[in-house]
C-alpha cells in the first residue's frame, strides 16, 4: 500500500480542474500543467481544456511539491507550540505538500498506536501528507529497540525511524538498530551528538562560546558519532541517514564514507547554510539551537557539500516553541527554530543566489531525494502526465523582509524576523487540492473563496 | 551610563571616569560622617539568583553611602525558586520602582537579556553573569592595583606598562575574562596560567599569553599576580585528578610567594581557599591586597551606581 | 548677542585685594581663618585670597577645595557630573572660621550644597561667603559676606569668569540674548 492509497481512502476534495500557464522548472522551457482529479494528466505548450481554471504562472519556478524529512509537529502532547493542522498549514504554507514528523511527542511515537494517531491527524487536516516517523528505542531512552516491526507494518507505513532530540548512543543498541531495520527496508536518522561532550552545551565551542562564557558543544561531538555510524552501516550492510549534519568535518566524513560505497545519506538545514555562531552575541535565543550555528567555514563547507551531493537534502528541522521559552536567558530557552515557511527562501538566498545551485537541484533536494530517502510513494515525481500533482509554484523575484505575519504555524521563533528574504510560494498544491492560492494559505484544503 | 554589564564594551575613558570617580568616592569613605546625599530617593535592588553574601554586602553599602533606599531580593524561597521566570520577576521590580538593579545570575547572558527585554527601565549593574563576566570586581581590582602602584597620584592614570598574572580556572572565571578585557584596555599586559583542561578551547582572539606553568609565569616578574579560586568539584569532572596536585602546580606557595618582586602584589577576589590556590602565608602578607580589594570594591561600585544613576538617564544601550 | 566686560584684569586684582582686607577686618586678623574654594574656578580664587590674607595678614592661612557635587540637587536634569577632588587642609574645619570662596553666586544652590558638605564633614564655628561676582535672582535665602562686584542681570543673560590659571585669560563678561 502506498501513500497515494491513503488518499484514496479519505477521499480527496479535487473538483476542480486547474491549468497552470507558463511556469517553468529553469533550463527547460516554459510549460503547461493540466491537474484533474489529483493528477496531472497532461503536460505542453498552448494547452487548453473547457471548464479548466485557467492560472498565469509565467516567469513562475515549476518545483515538485516539497517534502520535508524533518519537522516536530509537537502534536500530541505539546500543542501549545504546534499542532498536527498548524504545523501542516505552516507546511503548505512554505511550498511543502509531505512532511515526516519526528516522534519526540508526549507519548513518543515509539508504538503502532501513536503513529496511527498522527497519521490520522495528518489526513484530517488535508494540508499536506503527514509522515510519521516511529522512534528507534522505546521512549527515546537509548536503552532498548521500540516495535519497529509494529510501526512498518502499521496504518502509518513507519520506514524512518529517530530518536532525534537525543543521540542513540549506546553502539551496541545503534548496531541493532541498524540491522533490524534492513527487514523492511528501513532507515536510522541519527541525531549526531555524543552526549558526554556535551553535557550542558549552549552553543557552538570555538572563539564566541569562550568570549561568552557559555558551555561549548565541540564539532568532534558530531563527528565522532557520524564516524562511527558510517562504519557501523558498512559492516552491518545499512542504509544511514544523518539528521542536520552541521560541520566541515562532518561533510569530510559522508564524502569519504560515500565513496567507500557506504549506503548513507545527510541532511542540512536551511539555517545551517545562513547562520553563523557570531549571531549568539547578545544572547538572543531565537538563535539557539541543537546542532549549534557554528562557525563561517563550517557555513561553507556545507553550502558546498550540498552542492556537489555529498549532502543529499534539504530538511528543515522545523521546531516550534511557546514565547517564555525563548524570551528569557540563553540557558533558559529551548533549543530551536521554525523553519517550514521561510525554506525555500533560505535556499533560494544561500544556494541559487549565489550561483552554487540551480532550480532542477533545488527539486532534487527538498523533493525527490527526500521521498526516495524516506520511502514516500506519489512525491517528489517527476511533474509529467500520469503522476501525482503535487507541485508547487515559487517566484524568486521578489525581496520582502521575513515577518511574523509570513508565520503560518502556532510558534514565531524564527531566526529571520526582520532579515530581507528573496521569494515567495504562489501556489501549492497537495494531490491536485490547492493549498496555496495566489500566495495566500486557504484556510480549508481546495476550498477558495 | 545606562547600563554596565561587561567590561568588553567598556571604553578606556569610561573605565578611567569610574576608577577616578572612585578616588572620589574612597575619600569620602575617610570621613568621620561615610554618608552622601546624591542618591536620596532612588532605589536600588539587589537581585540575586545566586548566593553571594559577599558582593551583595559590597553593593548594599556602596547604595546606602548614597543614601540610597536598597532592596534586597534572594532567589532561595523566594517564587524564582518556584519557577517564576525572568521576566515575571523583572516586572514586579519594575512596578516597584527601582531605578536600578544590581543583578547576579548563574546563567551567562542573563543580565543583557534583562537590559535589552524592554521589561524594565531601570538601570543594570552585572554583579556577575554564569562564567561571563564581573565588571564591578575588574574595576575594583584595577583600582587596587593603580592605587598600590601610584598612590595619591593615581588619578586620570591608566595602567600602561604593568605585568597582571592571573592564575587559576580560566574557563569557568568571570572575573578572569573581565580583568583579561578591562586589563587590556587600560594598557596593561596579560598572562594566564592555567592547567591546559580549565583554558577555553579557543582563546586565540584573547589579548593574552597562556602559560601553563606557573613558575614560569613567577619568574617573569609579574606586577601583580592574581589568584582564582578554585571549586574543588572541578575534579569531578576530570578537569584535574586531585586537590594536592592541583595545589602543587598551580598554588601559590611559599617558595613562588619568595620568588616575587619586591613590589608585586598578590590578588584574591575572594572567597579564599586557604592551603589550595592561596597559601595563609600569601594570604596574610603584606603584598596581600586582599583587604585593600575589598574596601575599594565599595568605592568603585559607588562610583558605578552614582554614574548609573545620578545624571539624567541617557537612552542609549551603551556604558558612556 | 551682545557681550560686554565688566570686569578687566586689573578690575579683578583690586577686587580680590579688597576682599582680603575684608576678611581681615571681620575677622580681627588672620587667627583660625580657612580658605575653602568651591570647584572649578573658586578653587583658583581661593588661591589667591589666600596667599592675599596670608600675606597682608602676616600669617600663613590654610588653603583648601570643597566639591559640591555630591549635594547638589539638581544632578538628574543634568548629564551626569564628574565631581571634582575636595581637599580639607591638614588641620580640619572643626571650630574654624570656614570662608568659602566662589566665582558667581546666581541662585544660591550651589551654597546650600556646600553647606551640606562642610556639615558631613565637621563642625565650623563660623562660615562665611566670599563671591567675585553675585548676579542676583536667589532661589534659597542665602546672602554673601564678601563681593567682588555686583552685577545685576537677566536671568537668561550668561557670565563669563575667565582667570588665567585656568583659562588662559583674565576678564569677567556678560552675554546678553
Amino acid at each position: 500500500m502506498t501513500a497515494l492509497g491513503h488518499a484514496a481512502e479519505s477521499g480527496s476534495s479535487a473538483t476542480e480542474t486547474l491549468l497552470f500557464r507558463g511556469a517553468s522548472l529553469e533550463g527547460t522551457g516554459a510549460l503547461d500543467l493540466l491537474v484533474e482529479d489529483g493528477m496531472i494528466v497532461e503536460t505542453g505548450v498552448g494547452l487548453s481544456r473547457a471548464g479548466a481554471t485557467v492560472v498565469d504562472v509565467e516567469g513562475l519556478v515549476m518545483l515538485p511539491g516539497l517534502v520535508d524529512l524533518h519537522t516536530h509537529l509537537r502534536e500530541p502532547g505539546y500543542e501549545a507550540s504546534e499542532t498536527v493542522l498548524t504545523g501542516s498549514r505552516a507546511a503548505a504554507a512554505g511550498g511543502y505538500a509531505a512532511v515526516f514528523a519526528m516522534p519526540n511527542t508526549s507519548p513518543v511515537a515509539d508504538t503502532a498506536g501513536v503513529v496511527e494517531q498522527e497519521l490520522a491527524l495528518g489526513e484530517a487536516a488535508g494540508f499536506v501528507t503527514v509522515q510519521p516517523i516511529g522512534a528507534v528505542t522505546v521512549g527515546q531512552k537509548g536503552e532498548r529497540l521500540a516495535e519497529l516491526g509494529a510501526m512498518a507494518d502499521s496504518r502509518a507505513r513507519v520506514r524512518v525511524f529517530s530518536d532525534d532530540g537525543f543521540c542513540v548512543w549506546d553502539p551496541l543498541i545503534m548496531r541493532r538498530a541498524l540491522e533490524y531495520v534492513k527487514a523492511f527496508d528501513g532507515v536510522i536518522a541519527q541525531h549526531a551528538q555524543d552526549p558526554r561532550l556535551t553535557e550542558g552545551a549552549q552553543m557552538n565551542e570555538g572563539v564566541v562560546s569562550a568570549e561568552l562564557g557559555l558551555a561549548g558543544w565541540p564539532a568532534v561531538a558530531e563527528e565522532s558519532i557520524i564516524a562511527r555510524d558510517v562504519l557501523l552501516a558498512e559492516h552491518v550492510g545499512s542504509r544511514l541517514h544523518v539528521c542536520h549534519l552541521s560541520t566541515a568535518g562532518s561533510v569530510e566524513i559522508i564524502r569519504w564514507a560515500k565513496r567507500r560505497g557506504v549506503n548513507v545519506t545527510a541532511e542540512v538545514t536551511p539555517h545551517h547554510l545562513l547562520l553563523t555562531d557570531e549571531l549568539a552575541r547578545g544572547y538572543d535565543a531565537r538563535f539557539k539551537v541543537n546542532p549549534p550555528l557554528r562557525r563561517e567555514e563550517d557555513v561553507l563547507a556545507v553550502r558546498e557539500g550540498l552542492a556537489d551531493g555529498t549532502i543529499d537534502i534539504v530538511a528543515t528541522d522545523h521546531a516550534p516553541h511557546p514565547p517564555e521559552a525563548k524570551a528569557c536567558e540563553w540557558q533558559a530557552a529551548a533549543n530551536g527554530m521554525v523553519g517550514l515557511e521561510s525554506a525555500l527562501r533560505v535556499v533560494q538566498l544561500a544556494m541559487v543566489d549565489t550561483g552554487l545551485i540551480t532550480w532542477p537541484d533545488v527539486a532534487r533536494i527538498m523533493s525527490r531525494e527526500p521521498a526516495r530517502i524516506g520511502r514516500l510513494e506519489g512525491f517528489g515525481t517527476p511533474l509529467t502526465a500520469g503522476h501525482a500533482a503535487s507541485v508547487t509554484f515559487y517566484d524568486p523575484s521578489p525581496v520582502r523582509t521575513f515577518s511574523t505575519h509570513d508565520l503560518r504555524g502556532r510558534s514565531t521563533n524564527s531566526p529571520y524576523l526582520g532579515r530581507e528574504l528573496p521569494g515567495e510560494v504562489r501556489w501549492t498544491l497537495h494531490r491536485g487540492v490547492p493549498t496555496v492560492v495566489d500566495g495566500a494559505l486557504l484556510d480549508e484544503p481546495g476550498v477558495r473563496a | 551610563m545606562r547600563h554596565l554589564l561587561d567590561t568588553k564594551t567598556l571604553s578606556r575613558d569610561a573605565a578611567l571616569r569610574i576608577l577616578d570617580v572612585a578616588e572620589d568616592m574612597a575619600d569620602t569613605q575617610q570621613r568621620e560622617v561615610k554618608k552622601l546625599p546624591t542618591l536620596r530617593g532612588k532605589t536600588v535592588v539587589n537581585l540575586f539568583f545566586e548566593d553571594s553574601t559577599r558582593t551583595r554586602i559590597s553593593f548594599e553599602a556602596a547604595a546606602k553611602r548614597l543614601s540610597a533606599d536598597v532592596i534586597n531580593f534572594s532567589a532561595k524561597g523566594s517564587s524564582v525558586s518556584k519557577g517564576e521566570s525572568l521576566q515575571d520577576t523583572a516586572q514586579t521590580l519594575q512596578a516597584m520602582g527601582a531605578d536600578a538593579v544590581v543583578m547576579r545570575h548563574g546563567a551567562s547572558g542573563a543580565p543583557r537579556t534583562l537590559a535589552t527585554s524592554g521589561w524594565i527601565t531601570a538601570g543594570v549593574v552585572n554583579a556577575g553573569d554564569g562564567t561571563h563576566e564581573h565588571p564591578t570586581q575588574a574595576l575594583l581590582d584595577a583600582f587596587t592595583i593603580r592605587k598600590r602602584r601610584f598612590g595619591a597620584d593615581s588619578r586620570g592614570r591608566d595602567l600602561s606598562g604593568l605585568a597582571v598574572t592571573i592564575v587559576g580556572d580560566i574557563l569557568h572565571s568571570r572575573v578572569a575574562r573581565s580583568n583579561v578585557w578591562l586589563l587590556h584596555t587600560l594598557g596593561a599586559n596579560v598572562t594566564l596560567v592555567a592547567p591546559p583542561t580549565l583554558v577555553p578551547q579557543d582563546v586565540s582572539a584573547w589579548p593574552v599569553r597562556v602559560l601553563y606553568d606557573l613558575d614560569e609565569a613567577v619568574a617573569e616578574a609579574p606586577d601583580a599576580l592574581m589568584m582564582l579560586r578554585i571549586q574543588i568539584e572541578r575534579m569531578n569532572a576530570a578537569y584535574f585528578p586531585t586537590e594536592r596536585e592541583y595545589s602543587r602546580h598551580w598554588g601559590l606557595d611559599a617558595t613562588r610567594l619568595a620568588g616575587l618582586a619586591a613590589d608585586s602584589i598578590v590578588m584574591h577576589p575572594g572567597p579564599m581557599n586557604r592551603g589550595l590556590e592561596i597559601s595563609a602565608d600569601a594570604a596574610d602578607s603584606s603584598r596581600s591586597t586582599v583587604l585593600d580589594q575589598v574596601a575599594n570594591g565599595v568605592s568603585v561600585r559607588m562610583a558605578v551606581l552614582y554614574l548609573l544613576l545620578a545624571g539624567e538617564r541617557d537612552d542609549d544601550g551603551s556604558a558612556a | 548677542m551682545s557681550t560686554r566686560t565688566v570686569l578687566h584684569e586689573a578690575d579683578i586684582a583690586r577686587a580680590l585685594t579688597r576682599i582680603s582686607h575684608e576678611i581681615l577686618e571681620s575677622n580681627k586678623g588672620p587667627q583660625n581663618l580657612v580658605i575653602l574654594g568651591i570647584p572649578t574656578r573658586g578653587v583658583t580664587l581661593a588661591e589667591r585670597i589666600g596667599s592675599l590674607v596670608s600675606e597682608f595678614g602676616g600669617e600663613s592661612v590654610p588653603v583648601g577645595s570643597l566639591d559640591v557635587t555630591m549635594y547638589r540637587d539638581d544632578l538628574h536634569r543634568n548629564p551626569t557630573r564628574s565631581p571634582r577632588p575636595t581637599q580639607i587642609p591638614p588641620g580640619g574645619i572643626d571650630g574654624r572660621v570656614v570662608v568659602l570662596v566662589d566665582d558667581v553666586l546666581f541662585s544660591g544652590r550651589s551654597i546650600r550644597a556646600a553647606l551640606d558638605a562642610l556639615q558631613d564633614i565637621g563642625r565650623p564655628a563660623v562660615v562665611r561667603l566670599a563671591t567675585l561676582i553675585d548676579r542676583g535672582h536667589r532661589e534659597l535665602p542665602i546672602r554673601p559676606d564678601f563681593v567682588g562686584k555686583n552685577l545685576p542681570s537677566a536671568r537668561d543673560e550668561r557670565v563669563f569668569v575667565r582667570l588665567a590659571e585656568v583659562d588662559g585669560e583674565e576678564y569677567v563678561s556678560i552675554e546678553g540674548r
